[in-house]
């Protein structure tokens, strides 16, 4: 059975509510059985400086990157690191990190490839609990490890690959998430970080640029209303709800927050992310480009 | 490379795997906070644009000594960490020592399995800019 979902009238509002839950929610949720919290962040060290007690860490190089292929891990990797956390298929797991939960989007959506049922998000992620006052603590949890079985990946539904992007050219959907400067090719990589990764700057043809953060609330890291979201994403850009639409970043971390917004928020049952994104893109001989 | 830093990839590269990021978070909470001169004067530092969080640093050389400086906030813990390997390890030496250091001495470490290359490039940003400060204040009579 999964856990209760949160009533929050603003959450309630949401396509799919039980993809999102409160920090109110997560505090009075923390103890219960079923429940597992996932810290993923951008920072390797940060869980191991404080987490909400309980949460377990899940880091989105070590533990959800293939180490040798530029891949996620295998169906018998996930079902390991699922049953060193203690977390079953029936376990509802709420991921929550820094960075406008960027990097616990991205978890959420690797573990979405392997099929796990319940998976939600913390709303305004580790900012907002700390700002709020509320417990962390630098004890690590040893949970007892479970049995989680071996499930395929499945990539069919939620990823997409260099070749179908390449053919959903003028056919689709296409929106770059990346900052203006980034989409434009005026930078390689978002300003202040290290400018190298590809080898040609500028966006996929036909792409609307909506940077992923336009979906969080500035000050607390939340995710916008629904009517604010819609504003965006299908007034501003046209986007509409049957759409086949196919989003990426960089590295298809950030496009993981646009996927979510999209899919979970907005209801949208047709979304792609394209992992490969900029850093395949710009770096694949003979694929368009634009400035 | 200087005794000091020749240490630390050692202790590293020695510590199993699993302890190499607390290793790492032990350095990051080791770094020193910046002298009231430079905390009222943050223009005088230099940001690391190859770090992925807020980094900024303050080389002061003279003939015979090159003092560190570096300030990164508590939510980015790894960059701090790289910062405090650094500053242990060259914090004190002479310029020749400083630029004498490998750009790649980070390699032997043992943390590439842990952290992604390019934060581990961070490190070479931060190691790069304090070689040429320190080149720089030399070539101009120190």
């Amino acid at each position: 059975m999964p856990l209760e979902f949160d009533q929050d009238p603003k959450i309630q509002a949401y396509a799919h509510p039980e993809r999102l839950v409160t920090t109110e929610w997560l505090a009075a949720h923390l103890d219960d059985p079923g429940l597992v919290v996932a810290e993923s962040d951008e920072d390797v060290l940060l869980y191991d400086t404080g987490h909400i007690p309980g949460a377990v860490k899940i880091d989105w190089h070590a533990d959800l990157n293939d180490p040798l292929t530029r891949d996620y891990v295998d169906a018998d990797a996930f079902a390991a690191l699922m049953s060193a956390k203690g977390i079953t298929p029936e376990t509802t797991i709420v991921f929550y990190g820094d960075q406008n939960n960027w990097w616990a989007a991205y978890a959420l959506w690797v573990t979405s490839l392997f099929g796990h049922a319940d998976v939600r998000l913390l709303d305004g992620g580790r900012k907002k609990w700390m700002d709020e006052g509320r417990p962390m603590t630098t004890d690590v949890p040893s949970p007892a490890s479970a049995d989680y079985p071996v499930t395929a990946r499945d990539d069919s539904v939620i990823r997409a690959y260099r070749e179908q992007v390449l053919a959903h050219i003028g056919n689709g959907k296409l929106v770059d998430v990346r900052s203006p400067g980034e989409y434009s090719g005026e930078l390689l990589h978002m300003a202040d970080y290290p400018q190298e990764g590809a080898l040609r700057g500028g966006h996929i043809p036909t792409a609307a640029n909506v940077p992923w953060r336009r979906a969080a609330d500035e000050d607390d890291g939340t995710f916008l209303p629904v009517d604010a979201l819609r504003a965006i994403y299908q007034d501003e850009v046209g986007l509409q709800s049957g759409d086949d639409v196919i989003a990426y970043c960089r590295i298809g971390e950030r496009s993981s927050h646009t996927w979510f917004v999209l899919t979970h928020l907005l209801g949208f049952d047709n979304v792609r992310n394209y992992d490969g994104s900029w850093v395949e893109w710009g770096n694949a001989v003979r694929v368009p480009i634009e400035k | 490379m200087r005794d000091a830093l020749h240490e630390i990839v050692e202790e590293f590269a020695d510590t199993p795997k699993e302890l190499r990021l607390p290793l790492l978070l032990d350095f990051a909470n080791a770094l020193p906070p910046l002298p009231d001169r430079l905390e009222d004067d943050r223009d005088a530092m230099e940001p690391v644009e190859e770090c992925q969080a807020p980094l900024f640093l303050a080389v002061d050389v003279t003939t015979d000594e090159v003092r560190l400086f570096f300030d990164a906030p508590p939510e980015a813990p790894t960059s701090r960490g790289f910062a405090s390997v650094l500053h242990q390890g060259l914090d004190g030496g002479t310029p020749e020592e400083v630029l004498a250091t490998p750009n790649d001495f980070y390699m032997s470490m043992g943390l590439d399995e842990l952290v992604t290359p390019l934060r581990m490039r961070g490190m070479a940003g931060m190691l790069a800019r304090v070689k040429r400060r320190v080149a720089e204040e030399m070539a101009s009579g120190g």
